[in-house]
């Protein structure tokens, strides 16, 4: 009964059907899928609707989808693949447009969900093998297509969001069951909350009920809500009857499995896990151990909630070409019996998150703006370095390939200046994107007392430290914010921004008034997934000092205070390099202030437990 | 300067010279023979015995190596890590062969940066190194505290985007004295140094605080004084992310007025010098 495959109600070898928007029953998710080619394939009793996107000539790319969707869950991160690759869909049976199976119960297994794939990728792909997609059951179901022998050759790679294999998942659960650590069984409960919803498919009728009365016509919002999905033509109006269908997915194969875990359910395909921190329903702990069962593992973290290919296409679709390309290039390399040279992934740290990503810093030239941009090189961003000092700013772009990087850039910009900042914003979208990380880093220093201090050097040091930011992250911010797949932005504020001092008015007032702006856009960027962290350095070993301006004595003064600061800075010898670790942490965990050396740390502690002590201390001077 | 002074002192230099060129053979020697799973006791060993097989009897300091993300010192907190440990060398890792054989009683201080395989950082930085060789000799021609042009080369580092990974040795130091050494039958180390050699440099320490000079080439204040004629071990190193290199030869210091005699390497017929006249054709 498996591979059976008819191509029905179509003419022509290519199975084409003109747009699909003229044609097919049912009438559901007709724009969605703009563009598609539909055939179907009829399997083991049911029918399979089946749309084809770009060139067929390409590597195919086949996209299973989830519990409750159809396959216009893909429809962002279809049209964005679709450019390069082969891009197949099919609605899985039960759901969307494919027919059910009679009866339902035992209609769902895990089996005949395998013959269904099987029978859609020999009639789309018959000679090379297919680079499979799975999101939620979609991913569960892979995983079974992954792993059984059958389909062994028919797999060039598989990635898995949202969506553990069930055998794992047993054995997962049976090794925190039979020895259970404080830790394990913490996992184990946190798991067993988040599925709070699989007891309840497990009951009879009542989810159908739900879903074809009140949930079903809440569904949406609660997308909305909870999920941010954004609003538009998802989900599609199969939603009920993919809902009550779907469920005997979890009826059919979830206690069989979780009982009786399969014990040889290793991957035979490289596979690309990626795990958004923010799932409601599946813990991150789920894949603690994957390695021991897909040996060729890829990781990816995204900061995004359960429906990512909702949410997140831009970056799902561009981690996936990425995973496709690498694997095709090397399984044609190894066809032609050519040495398979694994390219070497990014290593750094995070590299599971920013790997491929947009990163944008300011002031790269040097200090702690060229080591962020080093160490997001490192985890495999695409990096663009700014700077008013072009040599310095093309270097950290040069070196920065050199480590890791695919991609990197240097722009010299001076960030105080709006209409460069404005072209700079213009050239970044157009040419490389919108930027997934921005890191307003830029600064000068400027020392001296009140009353030296000019209102020429007010305006400057507002202008680079404050104005820079204000620049920065309207024109970028408004950039992430209107393509609504979340991103971050770091501005550098200082330990001055809370640890007053007699030395240090200006820049002191530039970058307190960075660090509210930080927070007021962090309250303002939270309801569109963006976040906004400032980082508080303090005494960090950088050529800040070389430069600082002193106000209220001669150049030859300056010139002697900038080098017995330097020296002081050196001897304290906090490298930039922790304060950028400092950065990609802040991303990675959303942190709204970091203080980052002991002493910045130590003020920030007494700003708000000892403030009188901090306005002491404000008024001792340095004696340079 | 007489003729006499003159064809002594290249006498003198030549001994240095041919220590200097056996140092850098046994260094490709050692390295060509390099392989993955080799330790870096291993290759300290190699070096120790080929320079024992051709007569060398005395050392300023043991054969060191360095494998992977010990070539830029990362994590080296006391001055134990330096030695030689069990760390393996892998494809495309970077290394760092450093010693100082004595032999006839002149002494060579050499540092051999290479990398198994392919490895673009190490090439970048182990090119970039050759600004810090003529930097280094342009100021010492410029007779500038010695102190001043250690700050100097470290602003050029941080400009390249690297760190300054000699400030890891012993006191920080750049550079540091060497000189003829008495050979002895019995030639003991402390802790890798040999112990001829410590004297000559407590010797010179001595002096050298008497008259306000110091024999270790430092960012510390005790090396604010202009050049010290004699013959200077520089070592600039540079570090980047895990991965370092060096190189490390004699630079000639002397009084004359000419500024071209006044400082000059010792030999420009070394494999980084080399390297880098290969890759400028």
């Amino acid at each position: 009964m498996s591979g059976q495959s008819r191509q029905s109600g179509q003419s022509g070898l290519g199975g084409q059907s003109g747009l699909g928007g003229l044609s097919g029953q049912g009438g559901q998710g007709r724009q969605v899928l703009a563009g598609a080619r539909e055939r179907w394939v009829r399997t083991g009793g049911v029918e399979l609707c089946v749309a084809e996107l770009g060139d067929a000539s390409q590597p195919t790319v086949l996209l299973v989808h989830g519990y409750p969707d159809s396959k216009e869950v893909w429809s962002e991160v279809a049209a964005h693949l679709s450019e390069r690759f082969h891009v197949v869909l099919y609605d899985v049976r039960g759901h969307g447009r494919s027919t059910a199976p009679t009866p339902l119960r035992g209609g769902f297994t895990l089996e005949k969900l395998t013959d269904d794939f099987l029978a859609v990728a020999d009639a789309v792909s018959p000679d090379r093998p297919v680079h499979l997609v799975g999101h939620d059951w979609g991913s569960v179901q892979s995983w079974e297509f992954v792993t059984v022998r059958r389909t062994e050759g028919r797999i060039a790679s598989f990635t898995s969001m949202s969506g553990p294999s069930l055998d794992h998942f047993g054995h997962w659960i049976k090794k925190r069951m039979t020895r259970p650590t404080p830790r394990r069984v913490g996992q184990l409960l946190g798991q067993g909350a988040k599925s709070w919803y699989v007891y309840l498919l497990h009951t009879p009728v009542l989810p159908e009920l739900a879903w074809r009365g009140p949930l079903g016509s809440q569904w949406p919002k609660i997308l909305r809500r909870v999920e941010k999905v954004p609003a538009g033509d998802y989900p599609t109006p199969s939603l009920r009857t993919d809902a009550a269908h779907g469920a005997w997915l979890y009826r059919d194969n979830v206690r069989a499995r979780l009982r009786r875990p399969r014990a040889d359910a290793y991957a035979h395909a490289p596979v690309q896990l990626i795990t958004p921190t923010g799932d409601l329903f599946l813990s991150p702990k789920l894949y603690e151990e994957l390695e021991l069962w897909a040996p060729q593992l890829t990781r990816r973290t995204l900061a995004g909630k359960h429906w990512v290919p909702r949410t997140r296409p831009e970056q799902l679709a561009a981690w996936i070409a990425d995973f496709v390309r690498t694997h095709e290039d090397l399984g044609l390399s190894s066809a032609q019996g050519a040495a398979v040279a694994r390219p070497k992934a990014a290593a750094g740290r995070h590299a599971d998150r920013f790997g491929g990503q947009l990163v944008l810093v300011t002031g790269a030239a040097s200090g702690i703006g060229r080591a962020t941009a080093f160490a997001f090189a490192e985890a495999g961003a695409r990096v663009v370095a700014v700077d008013r000092d072009a040599d310095g700013a093309a270097r950290t772009a040069e070196l920065s390939r050199l480590i890791g990087a695919p991609a990197a850039w240097a722009e010299t910009v001076d960030v105080s200046d709006e209409q460069a900042m404005e072209k700079l914003a213009e050239k970044v979208s157009t040419e490389y994107g919108v930027l997934d990380v921005l890191v307003n880093n830029a600064g000068i220093g400027l020392s001296g007392s009140f009353f030296d201090t000019t209102a020429e050097d007010w305006k400057k040091v507002l202008d680079v430290n404050l104005w820079g930011v204000i620049h920065g992250c309207r024109i970028f911010g408004q950039q992430m914010a209107d393509r609504g797949q979340g991103g971050h932005i770091v501005n550098t504020a200082s330990a001055a921004a809370y640890q007053p001092s007699r030395a240090l008015p200006a820049y002191s007032t530039s970058k307190a008034a960075v660090l509210m702006l930080s927070e007021c856009l962090r309250a303002e960027l939270a309801g569109q997934d963006i976040g906004v962290s400032a980082i508080c350095p303090g005494i960090v070993n950088t050529n800040i000092t070389a430069t600082a301006r002193f106000a209220g004595v001669d150049a030859a003064e300056e010139k002697r205070r900038q080098k017995k600061s330097s020296r002081l800075y050196g001897l304290r010898n906090f490298p930039p390099e922790r304060v950028a670790d400092a950065v990609l942490d802040a991303v990675v965990k959303n942190q709204a202030v970091v203080p980052v050396t002991p002493e910045s740390r130590g003020a920030y502690l007494m700003s708000r437990f000892a403030p009188r002590t901090l306005r002491a201390i404000a008024r001792w001077e340095p004696r340079l | 300067m007489t003729s006499a002074v003159m064809s002594e002192l290249s006498a003198e230099l030549r001994g240095f010279r041919e220590v200097q060129a056996l140092a850098y053979e046994c260094a490709e020697a050692v390295a060509a023979q390099l392989r993955p799973g080799v330790t870096e006791r291993e290759a300290a060993r190699m070096q120790r015995e080929w320079l024992r097989e051709r007569g060398v009897r005395d050392w300023f300091h043991l054969p060191f190596a360095w494998f992977g993300d010990r070539t830029a010192f990362v994590g080296f907190r006391v001055p134990l890590q330096f030695f030689p440990t069990h760390r393996k060398l892998e494809p495309g890792m970077p290394f760092i062969l450093d010693m100082a054989p004595v032999h006839q009683g002149y002494t060579s201080d050499i540092g051999y940066s290479g990398c198994l395989g392919l490895n673009p950082v190490h090439d970048r930085l182990l090119a970039d190194l050759q600004t810090h060789r003529e930097l280094i000799l342009r100021e010492v021609r410029e007779r500038r505290p010695l102190r001043e042009i250690y700050e100097s080369v470290d602003r050029l580092m941080v400009r390249q985007g690297y760190a300054n990974r000699h400030r890891a040795y012993p006191f920080g130091v750049i550079a540091h004295k060497v000189g003829r050494i008495r050979e002895r039958r019995w030639s003991p180390t402390v802790f890798g140094f040999g112990t001829q050699a410590l004297k000559g440099l407590a010797g010179d320490a001595i002096h050298g605080h008497r008259d306000g000079w110091s024999p270790l080439w430092s960012p510390y204040r005790f090396s604010d004084h202009p050049p010290q004629p004699g013959l200077w071990a520089v070592e600039p190193h540079l570090g980047f992310r895990g991965t370092g290199a060096k190189f490390e030869e004699l630079l000639v210091v002397t009084d004359s007025r000419d500024p071209e005699q006044s400082a000059f390497w010792l030999d420009d017929d070394l494999p980084h010098v080399r390297r880098w006249a290969e890759d400028a054709v």
